[in-house]
């Protein structure tokens, strides 16, 4: 067993309203980034936890991500990093 | 009859649930404790509003591993009716007693007012003793409260009947001007394919005596009591 930090990012589905996202976005532009076409607003977790295997890290997160960290409605996920910790 | 009403951390229209039952209706109201493991033969549970764990994650993911959580799907599961109120009805969506999901108001905006919902369904065990069409006013009070679903379940729920309630404007229309969280088609709230779980983001419970603006609310429970029998 090692221990591996996975990171884990949410974001809202594409297609559905962001307000969030929207908002950030008005004001990205009132800033004068006016390059800025979407923003969608999610989290991002850091997880630590023991593995035999950086593979089977990546699985029980994902598994983690479709029973609770992510709402499978309206929450789109993808693993950003995995690493020994 | 008896109801039972969950506390879970963060709960706070519990008490509200427990005063429109036990001293408006006149039935017997019992608290359920979020970490117990039977529902004290409850005819009717209750997933009251609130703040259950704080919203962490997403509003009401959490609560859903509540171990009176485990109770209350199998109570659903024998046909049982439940009512989710609010953060009950994110709670009854978030462990998939209901579809959809319920995300942040359009508006960004903490929502708190009294709202104007119409009764679209009258064939069910929540709302049988309304009108058809009949306006009710019933206060909101919530941050999360956009219905949403993709377009195959919402025309499913519409063909259905599922579709309960549904905010509108003075004149009993919807329109997105008086939808005051941005919810697809005006929904404020569905029952399950099976009729036996109903959640909506109004609050009957806050609505069940003329002194706090609206009695409104009290048809919902009464219909429950004439459908399951006293």
């Amino acid at each position: 067993m090692s221990r591996y930090r996975v990171a884990v990012h949410i974001v809202p589905r594409r297609g559905l309203l962001d307000p969030q996202g929207k908002a950030v976005a008005d004001a990205l532009h009132s800033l004068g980034f006016a390059g800025v076409r979407d923003v969608r607003v999610g989290r991002h977790l850091v997880i630590d936890a023991d593995a035999p295997e950086a593979q089977s890290a990546e699985r029980v997160v994902r598994d983690m991500c479709a029973k609770l960290l992510a709402n499978p409605v309206t929450e789109d996920f993808e693993i950003a990093n995995v690493e020994q910790a | 009859m008896k109801f039972g009403i969950v506390k879970f951390p963060g709960s706070n229209s519990d008490e509200d649930a427990f005063l429109a039952v036990n001293d408006v209706l006149g039935q017997e109201a019992v608290w359920l404790w979020h970490k117990d493991h039977d529902l004290r033969g409850a005819d009717v549970v209750i997933l009251p509003g609130g703040f259950s764990y704080g919203d962490y994650l997403r509003a009401g993911a959490i609560a859903r591993f509540s171990p009176i959580m485990r109770e209350v799907v199998a109570h659903a599961d024998r046909g049982g009716p439940v009512i989710g109120i609010c953060n009950g009805f994110q709670i009854a969506c978030e462990a998939g007693l209901l579809p959809g999901a319920l995300l942040r108001n359009q508006s960004l905006q903490f929502v708190s007012e009294l709202c104007r919902v119409r009764v679209e369904n009258t064939d069910t065990r929540f709302t049988n003793q309304y009108a058809s069409g009949q306006l009710l006013r019933l206060p909101i009070a919530h941050g999360d409260g956009r219905y949403t679903a993709d377009d195959a379940t919402l025309d499913r729920l519409e063909q259905n009947g599922q579709v309960v309630f549904r905010y509108v404007n003075a004149a009993g229309e919807v329109d997105p001007a008086h939808d005051p969280n941005g919810s697809a088609r005006g929904i404020a709230g569905i029952v399950n394919e099976r009729g036996n779980v109903l959640g909506l983001m109004p609050h009957p419970e806050r609505a069940a005596e003329a002194v706090v603006g609206s009695a409104d609310g009290v048809a919902l429970f009464e219909s429950v009591l004439e459908r399951v029998g006293v």
